[in-house]
């Protein structure tokens, strides 16, 4: 009950102020072309560097308690997949690596820049490569930290029923554990055409 | 999506339910059970599974001892997991424990009538149904007091109120009176799962599946168990659950049911059901309902269908992940075992060797 009136307060709002504006002649305002050009390069770069190490790390850190839990409840009984599965949690703590090489290489092409030559088509371009290219690669391994988590939970529970499964439901983790590794390798791509701030 | 966030509270619960399911007898257990020539050989074989619990035993001890002390080593293990859950999975364990309230306080409530010191039926209640305001039950001396003191003691209120009145709880109607509150009581746990928002997914659609065979089968059992006793058909009607694969239209065709035909006529229209009473003839009339191996055709009764099919259905609980449906699972599998072991050592007490395998096991 509590959202759907917060969402109707808010809309209401918009739609006040915006109506208001537009009829004062104020509607210029929400320009979103200036916007864009306003904002620094390094403002762009930057909240793409923290998204990317961000993300990951929710990803490898929920694919850890999805694992973990499974492997501490099923090691109750059968104490023998403890060491075995610790493989599922390296396969998500591997997702929070990426992020970490990612935004590495992401920062070294950061270094303070005069404003007077700020902005610049290369700078730009650096910067909203950096934003899109540290999205990509942050929500990349959010979605395979979850999923290498669940395949991790089942992997474990299905290895304390009946050990000659956790080789099968490992190729599946697999599966799920390269899908980061994809998020990763366009990262780089994109990340790559990008020149240094203030080269050049 | 219930992946997402179902093991951040119920991770380590199903884990240790899945370990414990893993450690039920299997096909070859049993059939090693089968070839014992006493109890003791029978402890032998138990004590991989049962371990320190069967330990206590004196030589050769009687089966009621024998499966009470397997039933110690269920609660023992169900109240480990109900003190490790939280949230939406310690108000499912705590709906389970409902239908071990209601047998106790039938218990209580028929010591009181009989005037007996309630005291000593304690002892003789389910353990899973022991609540701690379960003594107090016991301070009543007469049937107004109890009813007052089940209303506010128990877990069990709303169930009474609404649908019975302490003019209900004498000798006859002790039954209809288990009855009704199981009835409520089913009603809730189903309208629970249906409604609460962390069972959406594969809770939701086990738990529907197991309620309603569950409700079926008690509306049947009533139906069969009432030909021949006062039970009016009009009461009879009342005592059956609103949910089900049977409700409305076989609900009502089971409420205007004269005799057994009218019962397989009933339940015709559910297929598993037609052909359990196909199986054992009752739709050609004849037959009685027994306990195990007291059925005709082929050493099954009735009973022993239904409770293969649970049997069955809770074995396929396993093939789902993220839901506290495992618990109900593996303590309808626990409770059959119990039985099957009651069952096999009670043959072997009695040299009743030929009727042995009438045990049900799905693993």
């Amino acid at each position: 009950m509590y959202p759907r009136y917060l969402y109707g307060v808010l809309t209401t709002t918009f739609v006040v102020v915006g109506l208001y504006m537009l009829f004062q002649g104020e509607g210029e305002a929400f320009n979103v072309g200036r916007f864009l050009e306003e904002v620094s390069p390094y403002a762009w770069a930057n909240i793409g560097i923290g998204l990317c190490i961000g993300c990951s790390t929710i990803g490898a850190s929920w694919g850890i308690f999805l694992t973990g839990s499974s492997i501490v409840g099923g090691g109750v009984r059968a104490p023998r997949i403890r060491t075995k599965n610790l493989i599922s949690i390296i396969f998500c703590e591997v997702v929070a690596i990426y992020g970490v090489i990612i935004a590495i290489i992401f920062s070294s092409k950061l270094s303070p820049v005069p404003e007077s030559q700020l902005y610049t088509q290369n700078n730009y371009y650096t910067g909203y490569a950096l934003f899109w290219g540290g999205i990509t690669v942050g929500f990349c391994n959010l979605i395979c930290g979850i999923s290498v988590g669940i395949n991790g939970s089942g992997a474990a529970l299905a290895d304390a029923a009946d050990p000659s499964l956790f080789v099968r439901i490992l190729v599946i983790e697999i599966f799920s554990s390269v899908l980061g590794l994809f998020g990763l390798i366009i990262g780089l791509l994109v990340g790559g055409k990008a020149l240094d701030m203030g080269a050049a | 999506m219930e992946g997402l966030f179902f093991n951040v509270n119920g991770g380590f619960v199903e884990g240790i339910v899945r370990g414990y399911r893993n450690s039920l007898l299997t096909g070859q257990n049993y059939s090693n059970l089968t070839q014992c020539e006493t109890i003791d050989d029978v402890k032998l074989q138990l004590g991989p599974a049962y371990g320190d619990f069967l330990a206590s035993l004196p030589p050769n001890p009687s089966t009621s001892a024998l499966a009470g002390k397997m039933t110690d080593k269920l609660v023992s293990e169900f109240r480990y997991l109900v003190a490790q859950s939280v949230g939406s999975t310690a108000k499912f364990l705590e709906y389970l424990t409902y239908g071990y309230m209601i047998d106790n306080i039938a218990l209580l409530i028929t010591g009181t009538l009989h005037e007996r010191d309630t005291r000593e039926l304690l002892e003789r209640c389910h353990p899973l149904g022991w609540f701690e305001t379960l003594p107090v039950l016991c301070v009543a001396t007469n049937i107004e007091e109890l009813y007052n003191s089940v209303l506010i003691e128990t877990p069990l209120a709303p169930y009474f109120k609404g649908s019975l009145s302490h003019h209900d709880l004498d000798e006859l109607n002790i039954e209809i009176v288990r009855n009704t509150l199981y009835k409520n009581y089913l009603e809730d746990f189903y309208n629970f799962v249906q409604t609460h928002p962390d069972f959406s997914g594969p809770t939701q659609e086990i738990m529907s599946e197991i309620l309603q065979f569950e409700a079926d089968r008690r509306a049947i059992n009533i139906t069969l168990n009432s030909f021949g006793t006062e039970l009016s058909k009009q009461e009879r009607r009342k005592l059956y659950p609103e949910f089900g694969n049977l409700y409305p239209e076989g609900s009502l065709m089971l409420s205007r049911a004269e005799d057994v035909e009218g019962v397989a006529l009933a339940v015709s229209a559910v297929s598993d059901y037609k052909s359990f009473f196909d199986a054992v003839g009752l739709s050609q009339g004849g037959g009685g309902l027994g306990g195990m191996g007291g059925g005709p055709a082929d050493g099954k009764s009735l009973e022993d269908l239904f409770y293969q099919k649970e049997m069955e259905m809770s074995k396929f609980v396993f093939t789902r992940q993220f839901t506290p449906a495992v618990v109900y699972a593996w303590m309808k599998l626990k409770e059959q075992e119990i039985r099957n072991v009651t069952w096999i050592s009670e043959c072997i007490a009695q040299n009743q060797k030929e009727r042995i395998g009438n045990f049900i096991s799905v693993f």
